[in-house]
């Protein structure tokens, strides 16, 4: 089960560093999405995968999965979300002031790409 | 803190007055209170004279820095004590002169004063410190202050480009200087001169040597204005004429000589120390008189003479270095060049410092320093007139003065580098006195020149802005005292050998000398017809015939290629510099976020790729693995399928609903993976982000794609690689455990410690409670900035 994570997680970060190389605004935060979710489940697939019971003490079971990578991820969540929104709404001003959302011409840059 | 400290310290104590007297005594030239200092210091310095010469130097400490060896260290022997005379002794006069030079409602005196102090008390640390590390930090202080003195006028183009060259020459010399001090520091442990000196023996055949010798002689060459490193003292000249006649005659340019004479004992007898400091020091004195010909402008004559005085010093202290190659003092002859060097230390000191000041005084009295606008001048100014030529004959080597005698020497220590039956010296070391005996006739031309096209032939009054006249008695007063010196010096010579110059020779060559014991010398006006009289009579007699027919031949100069002198490399080089440091940022610093985004992946795949590979990192531990079940399966298709279409969507809808898909399929695999907190965490985030994401979506435009497909290949390469690497790392570090996991402690105190069962919530508030503050502060500051966002419209409200 390890490996397959790696390998799903191998092509989360993959889409998500297409989506960030992007020139549209939107691309890049649905990107860095991709990426947050890539890294939670790294730190989750890292602490070992379907070892025993859920880290409630209730269950009363010989074994428990690790609590402390739930415990990282549900900050990481948290702060990940926090940052998007704020990302959101920054995007959001941005088109509203300057009228484009392409990262080339947001610089000032007259390509022809 | 004894009063050797005090005495170096004292200018930069005064500084902090000047201000304030300049301010508050304004109908007393500040000049007048600042004067005290250097004439206190000099009466302080002369009383070492007396018992110097028998006595044991005085070393004194002050501890600065123990811990890393580096300490505040004063030496006084004869060598630093000649120099810390010609400091205070010409740093009065100096003083004095600028005090007539210098209006008192015009200029910034206090600016001035300030500088000149700093830069006195810096120089004096240079020569009175036996620490390494102090050495060079007042070394460093002179580079500032006199950068600050050149620009003194500031408001001229020509005086910060003066100022900046010589800023830039002088430090990179310094830094160089510095490394070589470190290479010492690692051969023989200490930054003490004296202890360098007492291991110099067992350091010739270490192999940090060669590097030390070169990056210190870096140093010494750049202040001293050496070739090719000669060009930022010409340009110094924009300095005030008090400033050039202190700084860049007597007292910094003669730091790098300082430095090489001090050092000598640590380096000399290697063929490396001889043939650089002498040959540079032959090449420079021939260059400095060959180009201080064709100046027109009497300072830059002059700029380029102490370029060539300083090379033939140099020279004197590279061949005089082969007497420490001689273990013995009886009937070593190489001595006298080292004897030449001191005596013409001190005489090159006084009659340059005399010189500029009389070039100061035309300049001031008559507008000019234009020797094409300049004659005349004898029946209008004779006391400087005579002051002038006294100066320049004794810097052509002419008797009776101080300059014969110097020169004699000079070229007896040459003749005698072509008897030298070492370092194949004998086969290329005729070169020495050819050079310097051609140099000695343009010597003797140029101070012709400074002379006579000043003060002789046509009186052109249309071409001077004011009538001249003689300079204020208080002018003349200190090159008066030099040129007695001068004459003085030039009668009797020997007035200086025993109190100063036998202890002076004694530092740069310890060693050679028994305890008690000092050298034994005796300056001769007269000593045969030698070999010696012969060349100076040659100088005499070619250099007259060159002088008088100056007009036919001084057109060779015009055949010598501009394109080869050293500023236009020095210019060149540094638009050079700029240009393509401007040319490769702008090649990678595009200001496209993509770039550099392209940049850190790039990176990031290279090192970690490289690291992985070369520490033979990878590998796949299969032991340890859970099964794959059918739902892990599915959803996984389900994530990977979802990535994928964010990608591809062509409308924005798609992708943010694709984004939410992979998002719940999170959820689901938190599920999967028993993590109830995460997946209902997880559930509310993604509904949240989605919701927000449809919010702002519809404010946004729609989605273009790239439609290039190279652009689309690179970042397909790009990011596949950051994604076939994250897989690496993961199976990787799955795959490599190096200490236990700490969940045990968690399992096993959670209810006990933290009273609660759910163990995720209370490693969340309770065992590392911390993360979680943060984590809330998180959010706050993310919410505070969305509203500040919305409502704060600073730009709007300012048009409105």
């Amino acid at each position: 089960m390890e490996i397959l994570m790696a390998i799903v997680i191998g092509i989360l970060f993959t889409c998500a560093t297409y989506l960030m190389l992007s020139k549209s605004l939107l691309r890049i935060i649905v990107g860095t999405g991709l990426l947050s979710h890539g890294a939670h489940l790294t730190i989750l697939t890292m602490g070992g995968l379907k070892r025993g019971a859920p880290p409630l003490l209730g269950e009363e079971a010989p074994f428990y999965t690790d609590p402390l990578p739930q415990a990282l991820i549900l900050t990481a969540i948290v702060i990940s979300f926090g940052v998007t929104a704020l990302f959101l709404v920054l995007a959001y001003r941005t088109y509203q002031e300057v009228k484009t959302d392409d990262m080339d011409k947001l610089r000032g840059y007259q390509g022809n790409e | 803190m004894s009063f050797v400290h005090m005495a170096i310290l004292a200018p930069f104590v005064f500084t902090l007055i000047v201000p304030f007297l300049y301010r508050y005594i304004r109908q007393i030239h500040t000049g007048w209170f600042v004067l005290v200092v250097p004439v206190l210091l000099f009466l302080y310095f002369i009383q070492f004279l007396d018992g110097l010469s028998m006595n044991e130097p005085i070393r004194t400490t002050v501890q600065w820095i123990p811990s890393l060896g580096i300490n505040f260290t004063t030496y006084i022997d004869g060598l630093s004590l000649l120099f810390a005379l010609l400091i205070t002794g010409i740093g009065s006069l100096v003083v004095l002169y600028s005090i007539y030079y210098l209006s008192k409602g015009k200029e910034a005196l206090h600016n001035f004063y300030v500088y000149l102090l700093l830069f006195m008390g810096a120089m004096l640390g240079v020569v009175l410190s036996d620490n390494l590390i102090t050495l060079y930090m007042f070394w460093e202080f002179t580079s500032l202050s006199s950068f600050m003195l050149i620009a003194y006028w500031y408001h001229r183009e020509k005086s910060r480009y003066g100022a900046l060259k010589s800023m830039l020459i002088t430090v990179f010399g310094g830094f160089s200087m510095l490394a070589g001090f470190l290479l010492l520091y690692i051969m023989t442990g200490t930054f003490s001169i004296r202890e360098i000196i007492a291991a110099a023996p067992g350091i010739v055949e270490h192999q940090l040597f060669i590097p030390a010798l070169i990056l210190v002689l870096l140093g010494a060459f750049t202040k001293s204005a050496q070739f090719p490193f000669h060009i930022w003292l010409p340009d110094a000249m924009e300095a005030p004429t008090p400033v050039s006649a202190y700084l860049h005659s007597a007292t910094m340019v003669k730091a790098g000589i300082y430095l090489v004479a001090r050092l000598t004992p640590v380096f000399a007898g290697s063929a490396e120390w001889l043939w650089l400091v002498a040959g540079f020091g032959i090449v420079t004195l021939f260059w400095g008189s060959f180009s201080a010909v064709k100046q027109t402008d009497l300072k830059a004559i002059l700029a380029f003479s102490t370029v060539s005085q300083l090379g033939m010093i140099m020279s004197l202290l590279g061949v005089g270095s082969a007497a420490l190659y001689y273990h013995a003092i009886d009937d070593n002859i190489y001595i006298v060049a080292i004897l030449a060097a001191v005596f013409h230390l001190i005489n090159h000191a006084t009659f340059k410092g005399s010189l500029f000041m009389v070039v100061g005084i035309v300049d001031h009295e008559t507008g000019t320093r234009d020797i094409r606008k300049l004659g005349g001048l004898m029946s209008f100014m004779p006391i400087t007139f005579t002051l002038a030529i006294i100066g320049s004959f004794s810097m052509a080597g002419l008797p009776p003065f101080n300059g014969f005698l110097s020169k004699e020497l000079f070229f007896t220590g040459m003749v005698r580098v072509a008897q030298l039956d070492i370092f194949n010296l004998d086969t290329w070391g005729i070169l020495f006195p050819i050079l310097a005996w051609v140099a000695s006739i343009f010597t003797f031309i140029y101070s012709m020149i400074l002379v006579f096209k000043t003060f002789t032939g046509k009186y052109q009054p249309e071409k001077l802005d004011k009538k001249p006249h003689e300079a204020p008695i208080g002018m003349l007063i200190p090159p008066i005292i030099l040129v007695s010196l001068v004459v003085i010096f030039g009668f009797f010579p020997n007035l200086l050998s025993y109190s100063i110059i036998e202890p002076a020779m004694a530092a740069i060559l310890p060693g050679l000398l028994g305890p008690g014991d000092h050298f034994h010398v005796h300056i001769s006006f007269w000593h045969g017809w030698t070999i010696e009289l012969f060349m100076t009579l040659g100088v005499l007699t070619l250099g007259v015939l060159l002088f008088l027919s100056l007009r036919k031949w001084n057109g060779i100069y015009d055949y010598f290629p501009q394109k080869l002198a050293l500023n236009k490399f020095y210019d060149g080089g540094l638009v050079l510099l700029e240009r393509s440091s401007a040319k490769l940022t702008d090649s990678y610093m595009t200001g496209i976020m993509r770039h550099y985004l392209t940049y850190i992946f790039a990176f990031f795949i290279i090192c970690l790729g490289a690291s992985i590979f070369l520490l033979d990192a990878f590998k796949v531990d299969l032991t340890n693995i859970a099964p794959i079940g059918v739902y892990e399966a599915v959803l996984s298709i389900v994530l990977v399928i979802g990535a994928l279409v964010t990608i591809f969507a062509k409308s924005r809808l798609t992708s943010i609903i694709a984004l939410g898909a992979v998002g719940y399929t999170v959820s689901l695999f938190f599920v999967l993976f028993r993590a109830p907190d995460l997946a209902l965490t997880q559930l509310t985030v993604e509904t949240i982000s989605v919701a927000l994401f449809l919010l702002c979506f519809y404010h946004l435009p729609e989605i273009k794609q790239d439609k290039r497909t190279e652009l689309r290949i690179s970042k397909l390469i790009i990011s596949v690689g950051v994604g076939v690497i994250m897989t690496l790392l993961a199976l990787s570090s799955h795959s490599t455990k190096l200490i236990e996991s700490i969940s045990s402690y968690y399992v096993e105190n959670s209810y006990t410690e933290g009273g609660g069962k759910n163990m995720v919530n209370v490693i969340l508030v309770d065992f590392r409670g911390i993360d979680t503050m943060f984590e809330i502060t998180v959010l706050g500051i993310a919410a505070l900035g969305i509203y500040s966002m919305i409502k704060l419209r600073l730009e709007r409200r300012n048009e409105g």
